[in-house]
Parts: structure tokens; sequence; C-alpha cells
């Protein structure tokens, strides 16, 4: 069961109530700039404070405890700088070095295909669609490592509930941002560009599937897929579509990337399950980062990764076919 | 000519920075500087036992061309070293991916081909090691010796594959594509010189 209240009934505080570190540099760096007489215009302030939104600004939201898992949170530092990211370079450690010339603002997302309305909002525009909520979600990657990680956001059925799909949409497409100038690894031929990403209507139609734009209380770092991304925690990471700017609602199941790219090792579905392992490794096991090491056993993966809500959207399929 | 006590001086040093690579992981790992430790010291191990092969199968080639007959002096220490790195990747297989539970290692051994492939290629270099010494070098009489040593060409493209494999699910090639690629030159060059003689 994934929904467990705190057993003591104490409150954990938001980590939303820290001042993030970022916010603290940026005033170091404004405080210099004035020291060195280059503040005069009205412009420059405005520079200063759209950069402290763009990294390690706050993004206040309420904990939603009914959607929280209860276990240790992976600290900032792990979940900021181990990521998968191929479009900033296929090393985990690259996305953190390279995601700097993301620019996450402006950004529109377009909403597009079986749909009665079909919109495109900007990030602000998205922002206030619904209310933002913290999420403690475990993720677990492909690879075989998982994190516990408070996110920012929203279900996605927000989404949906606003445009309104028609009775063809069978299954939603998330298109991500591919631009070379900004995303040094676009350039690679490891994955088809744009990397895209989809779900059945009804698995992102399902409240724990969230449209996402922060995390630890801070919008999203540029490497963690800013500005607006998708988190489903009962799928393996890649999934998760990152930097997204087209939502298309479509009849037939979407090509996603890493099935073109390797049929046989990722299917379209991809949701955790020990029970089903990867051709060069087992699925049965992770690593959390940071906990489970050199003294330990991996420990065992749960099947959805513990979010058995998500069961019937998968009854009568069976799950070893459809990987 | 190197002097003999240059030489020594030489094995000297190739024998600590050998051990530089562990002891960085080591390192970066009691410090903490590493988000997850067992993966880097899992590819670590892996990609060190490569480069040493590496370097290992480069002694005979480079001192037919460039005459440095001293060379050869450090080769058993080379080898040794891939053998060292590549019993450290065993181990860390053993342990992180299994906590020493041996049936579960077999099985995974068993079951997939990147791991069977350099299971056995770590196998295979254990005689090796075991045969290094001088006293070993008498006991088999040299051409027994060799022949038995030849292994090697088994096991570097055993190696080449197990990397090619592991890679093989994200596309990245690079590494693998350079690892064979300076690896069958210096199988070609030792063919070439067979063929000729």
């Amino acid at each position: 069961m994934l929904i467990k209240r705190s057993p003591n009934g104490i409150d954990l505080p938001f980590s939303s109530e820290i001042t993030p570190r970022a916010l603290y540099e940026s005033r170091r760096t404004f405080i210099k700039q004035i020291a060195m007489g280059a503040v005069g215009s009205a412009a420059l302030l405005e520079m200063a404070q759209r950069e402290a939104f763009a990294q390690g600004m706050k993004l206040p939201a309420k904990l939603n405890p009914a959607f929280s898992a209860m276990d240790k949170q992976t600290p900032f530092k792990d979940a900021s700088s181990y990521n998968n990211f191929y479009e900033f370079g296929t090393d985990k450690s690259e996305p953190a070095m390279y995601a700097g010339t993301l620019k996450t603002r402006p950004w529109t997302v377009s909403i597009e295909g079986e749909v009665k309305k079909p919109m495109t909002l900007d990030l602000d525009a998205l922002l206030k669609l619904a209310p933002l909520e913290e999420r403690v979600y475990r993720l677990r990657c492909v690879e075989g490592w998982s994190m516990v990680i408070p996110w920012i956001g929203y279900s996605f059925s927000e989404i949906i509930k606003k445009v309104e799909p028609t009775g063809n949409a069978k299954y939603v497409e998330f298109v991500t941002l591919a631009d070379k100038k900004q995303m040094p690894g676009v350039g690679s031929r490891v994955l088809q560009w744009p990397y895209t990403e989809g779900l059945r209507i009804d698995e992102a139609n399902h409240p724990l599937a969230l449209l996402t734009f922060g995390m630890y209380g801070e919008v999203l770092p540029n490497q963690n897929g800013a500005p607006v991304r998708m988190v489903l925690p009962w799928k393996y990471g890649f999934k998760s579509a990152k930097s997204i700017v087209k939502i298309r609602f479509v009849k037939d199941q979407p090509r996603t990337s890493w099935n073109l790219s390797a049929p046989g090792e990722y299917g379209f579905y991809s949701n955790v399950n020990p029970d089903v392992d990867h051709p060069r490794w087992s699925q049965a096991s992770e690593r959390r980062i940071g906990e489970d090491g050199f003294l330990s056993r991996k420990r065992k993966t749960l099947m959805f990764n513990g979010y058995n809500d998500v069961a019937p959207l998968y009854a009568g399929m069976d799950l070893k076919k459809y990987y | 000519m190197l002097t003999t006590k240059q030489v020594s001086w030489l094995k000297g040093g190739v024998f600590i920075a050998a051990l530089v690579p562990l002891l960085r992981m080591v390192y970066l790992t009691v410090t903490d500087q590493l988000v997850d430790p067992l993966e880097f010291i899992t590819r670590g191990t892996g990609d060190w036992t490569l480069y040493f092969l590496c370097f290992t199968l480069t002694i005979t080639p480079l001192r037919r061309l460039s005459g440095w007959n001293w060379l050869i002096k450090l080769r058993r220490m080379l080898g040794l070293y891939t053998f060292f790195y590549g019993l450290l990747h065993f181990i860390t297989f053993l342990w992180f991916d299994h906590f020493f539970d041996v049936a579960e290692m077999w099985k995974d051994v068993l079951k997939r081909p990147f791991i069977t492939v350099g299971f056995i290629a770590f196998v295979l270099l254990i005689p090796l090691a075991v045969t290094s010494t001088n006293g070993m070098i008498k006991r088999l009489g040299g051409k027994r010796w060799q022949w038995l040593h030849r292994l090697i060409y088994v096991i570097a493209p055993l190696a080449v594959l197990h990397f090619w494999w592991m890679k093989a699910g994200k596309h990245n090639f690079t590494e693998p594509i350079i690892f064979g690629t300076i690896l069958g030159v210096l199988l070609l060059m030792r063919l070439w010189w067979a063929a000729r003689k």
C-alpha cells in the first residue's frame, strides 16, 4: 500500500519551508553587483529576479499526505546530480554539468490532437491551472536503483479535464524539447529525438500521474526536467518525460523513444515489475541511493513500485507480454 | 638500453601508478563524493581491467618495433594487474549484486550471456596468474608455458564482447569500438608477424 501516514501522527515539515540555497546565492551575487556599482537600472534588477526564478526559486505547495510515501527522502544533492537526461549526455553526472544552458522561460506547452479545446499554455498559465501539491514518491530507475523525491505539481487529470478529449483519444503522447543549441546531447544518435513518451489515456488520468513543476520545495532544477515534466511513480523512470513542449491526445499507441531504440528491453508499459527481468539484469531488487550499499543486500522491488492502486488499470493483462 | 637499476625504478613507479585508480575509487567512496559508489566501482574496475589488458598486449609489439628490450620486464606486472582489476571486478559483482550469495550469482552467470562471457574471461585469467612465477615457467617449460599464455588471445575478445553487450542496450558503442580496435590491431600485428616467419 502506498499511502502511509506518519505512524506517530507527527507532521513532517514541508521542504518548501526551507529557503533554497540558490536564492541565497543569487542574493549574494546581486549584492556583489551593487558593491561593484553595476546596479542602477531596473532592468538589471528584473534580470536578477528572473535568474532566481530559473534556478532554486521557492515553489510553495502543500503536502498531500494521501499521496506521500514515508520512506526516507533522498538528499537533494543526490537527486539533482545523478540523472538520466540524454539530451545533456549519457553519463549520469552530465545533466547537472551541462543543463545550465537550458532556457526554461519563456516556455509554452501546446496541447493538441483529439481534444475539443486544444490550447497553448505558457508556464504561468500551467502553474495556475490547479493547486500545487507536494507528493513524496518513490522513483525506480530501470537500471536498478531508486530514490525518494518530494515532487511539486498536480494530477495530470486536471489537464485532461480542461482540454476535453474526444472519444477518439485513446493515448496521450508527450513530446519533449530537442534543441541542439541548448542540449549538447541531442547531436548523438543514442536515441531518436525529440524524446517521446506515451501513456494509455486511463493511465494518464490516474491521480498518481503527476504533472510536475518542482521538487524539494523549489522549481525543478534544469537537469531534473525543468520547467515541466511528468512523474509516474509506478513506472520505470524513463517513462516520465522531461522538459515537455507538446502533449498530444491520439488514437493509436504512440511510438516511444526507448521502445524504438531497443524494443526487446523497454516496452511501452514499462511498469515496475520484479517478475519481469530486463534481458541484461534482474529487476527483482534495487539499490536505494544513499541507503543500500556495502553492508546490506539490495532491497526487494515491489510490484508497481508499491503503488498497487494502479493495479486495476492492468486487470486481465499479461504483464509479462505487455512489459 | 636501461641499466638494471633504472629498470627496477621504473618497475616500482609502474607498480605504484597502477594502484592509483583503485586508491582513487577508495578515496572518492570514503569521502562520500559519489552518489552511487557501487556503480562507480563496478564500472571502474571493469574499465581498468580492459586498460591493463591493452597495456599488457602492447608490450611485445612495442618492444619489437622500438627495440626497447627492457619493456619485457614490465609485462608480467601489467598482466598481473589485469588479473587484479578483473578479480576486483568479479568481487564487486559477487558482493554488490548478490551479497555473496553464490547460488544466486550462478543463476545470473548462466542466464545472462554478457555475464557468462565476462565470467569465462575471468576464469581463464586464473591459470595465467597462477603460472606467472619464474618457478612455474621452469616447471612447465618455456614452450608449454607460452602455449598456455596464448589463452590471452581468447580472453581479450571475450572481454570486449562482455563490454559490448553491456553497452548494447543504450547503443553506446563508442568505448567498446575503441577497445575492440586497439585489441584487434594488437592481435593482427602478432598474426602478421607469425605468418611472415
